[in-house]
């Protein structure tokens, strides 16, 4: 960075940094529990109510990087980076219906993940073990790009402490920061991020709320932010003949996004972690108020454009570092005087320690359960359990640091694309399993197993540039999002395997779960 | 069950509201700036109108929900 050092941003950042670290470790002594026992450290004893449950729901869902990256690609796409909303729209009937029959069969059986579910639905450790995997490694980029959103800020407050080891650059401020969060992470469970989401989100609002009000004013009114786009950004462009063009592909991107989206591993965790059914049904209908800040925040990409952040040569650095994602943080400097950045950049680097937290839980948490007490060690204490959750939830955060640390930073947002496509075609076991067994599990793996497959080979098909591949439906060309094309090929095929295994299997398959559990 | 000990789960009518949503997939109806609001162009102003129908929408249907006994 050419940038000066800002001491009054890198005050007011530093000092919220320390406090939500203090608030970390307090978060032990909330709501007290054994932390001894997986469902207290990995679910925060499912006690969080009404409220708690939105501030964690709201900052594990919209994540650091949703916040740097949305607006990142309306600045660099234009209108095809807003799907960020349809698919937000999306989510919460979605959650408001399905959801509470995975909260009441968890919380009557017991179950701390999906997998659990899938293993007592379905009786079929192996495809409990194909969830339980794909959770994992769709999560692990995730987790990668979550440190992307605090390297971006680090960067534009011109804090560049660096060391060089073994032929890396290592971003001391980063690593210091992931280790904080490991530290209370281990300590205090799933109880630390909800504590911090509250601040990180209290922080949010005040950021979207002094953009939408002190930018357009700088700038004229929103009618001159629009004016300062090209029109070819400003809608979708015009699909030519025999193709569906950019429309479908918009639409497919959010309709797979949403359903994607509750098959993460942190998702159900935070899901799991709310104190009733009653919890998750008022949070579908309150946390819309996050798509609004996320609207909102996708139209700071054309602030960034009417402003011209882009051009202008003290940005120059960030621009060639980061490309887009540096969008957001050159309009915040550019705009804000100096506190109100910290207050800002704050909001974000705490923004991603927020659900970097409870995704490696969640990981954390698939692995114990699914793996380790699976196949490793069958009659393991509680204790041990959760012991085993703690330093794999080490794990993972290391492995999330040394992936962004030793790799070009694209190959994080690669997997992460291919962790979208890979999660979906856990649809079926899942959320369709929450309705029906009808389906047999040897279909459900043979069709998981193809919807994997296919949507890689379409995205590699593609460079792994781009998820929307160009399918040919009697002649007419539709750009398709990969996971939506190959959740279909998987539904396809699990619906026909599950035919004949049905057929040819005779005798009950194992359930452990009743009707009245859902309810 | 912690809140309601005898609920059962059962379709209703009113339960097909939550359909609605869905609609911000329909993107050719929308993919356009006129008219604007305030500056702003339809594209925009509609999509974002969708998440208060939505909010509206499932609030429709779980007091329904609680009206009637019943649940998803």
């Amino acid at each position: 960075m050419t940038r000066a050092l800002n001491p009054v941003a890198i005050s007011v950042f530093v000092a919220l940094f320390a406090f939500v670290t203090v608030l970390g470790f307090v978060a032990a002594r909330w709501k007290r529990g054994d932390l001894g026992k997986l469902h207290e450290w990995g679910l925060g004893g499912r006690r969080f109510g009404t409220v708690v449950s939105w501030f964690l729901l709201g900052g594990d869902l919209y994540t650091a990087y949703t916040f740097v990256a949305v607006p990142a690609l309306v600045f660099g796409a234009g209108a095809a980076g807003f799907f960020a909303v349809p698919y937000c729209i999306l989510i919460w009937p979605i959650l408001f219906v399905v959801f509470p029959r995975l909260w009441s069969v968890s919380h009557r059986r017991g179950y701390v993940t999906a997998a659990d579910f899938v293993r007592g639905r379905f009786g079929s450790r192996t495809l409990a073990l194909a969830i339980a995997v794909t959770g994992m490694v769709a999560t692990m980029p995730y987790i990668a790009l979550q440190l992307v959103g605090i390297e971006v800020v680090i960067a534009a407050l011109g804090l560049h402490l660096s060391a060089n080891a073994a032929g890396l650059t290592i971003q001391l401020p980063l690593v210091f920061a992931f280790m904080i969060l490991a530290a209370y992470d281990y300590t205090s469970g799933l109880r630390a991020p909800a504590m911090i989401a509250m601040v990180k989100d209290i922080l949010i609002y005040a950021t979207v709320l002094a953009v939408i009000i002190v930018i357009p004013v700088q700038l004229g009114g929103y009618g001159h932010i629009f004016a300062a786009v090209a029109p070819a950004k400003l809608i979708l462009l015009a699909p030519p003949s025999g193709s569906l063009g950019a429309q479908s592909a918009y639409a497919t991107l959010a309709l797979g996004s949403a359903l994607a989206l509750f098959l993460y591993p942190h998702s159900v965790t935070g899901i799991l972690s709310s104190s009733g059914r009653e919890v998750i049904k008022r949070n579908a209908i309150a946390m819309p108020a996050y798509a609004v800040a996320l609207g909102l925040i996708a139209l700071m990409g054309f602030m960034a454009l009417a402003v011209g952040v882009g051009a202008m040569p003290e940005y120059a650095n960030g621009f060639r570092a980061f490309g887009p994602n540096f969008a957001v943080p050159a309009l915040l400097l550019h705009s804000f005087p100096p506190w109100m950045v910290g207050v800002a950049f704050a909001a974000i680097a705490i923004g991603a320690l927020v659900p970097a937290a409870i995704m490696s839980i969640a990981s954390a948490n698939l692995f114990t359960r699914n793996i380790y007490k699976e196949y490793f060690n069958p009659g393991c204490t509680d204790a041990q359990e959760s012991r085993v959750a703690k330093i794999v939830s080490l794990i993972v955060k290391a492995g999330g640091l040394i992936f962004i640390l030793g790799f070009p930073q694209n190959y994080a947002i690669v997997l992460q694309l291919l962790g979208g496509i890979w999660i979906i075609q856990t649809l079926l076991a899942v959320m369709l399993g929450l309705y029906t067994r009808w389906f047999h599990p040897w279909a459900l793996l043979l069709g998981w197993l193809t919807g994997i497959s296919t949507g890689t080979w379409m995205a590699s098909a593609l460079s792994f540039k781009s998820a929307t591949y160009v399918l040919h439906i009697f002649g007419t060309a539709v750009p398709c999002y990969a996971a939506v094309s190959a959740l279909a090929l998987n539904l396809a095929v699990s619906v026909v395997l599950s035919l004949v295994f049905n057929l040819v299997s005779r005798g009950t398959r194992a359930d452990e779960t009743l009707a009245e559990d859902y309810v | 069950m912690v809140d309601h000990p005898r609920k059962r789960a059962r379709f209703r009518a009113y339960h097909l509201l939550l359909l609605l949503p869905f609609a911000v997939l329909l993107v050719p109806f929308y993919n356009r700036t006129e008219p604007t609001l305030a500056g702003v162009p339809f594209f925009y102003w509609y999509q974002m109108a969708w998440i208060a129908i939505t909010v509206i929408l499932i609030l429709i249907v779980y007091w329904l929900d609680r009206r009637t006994g019943s649940g998803s």
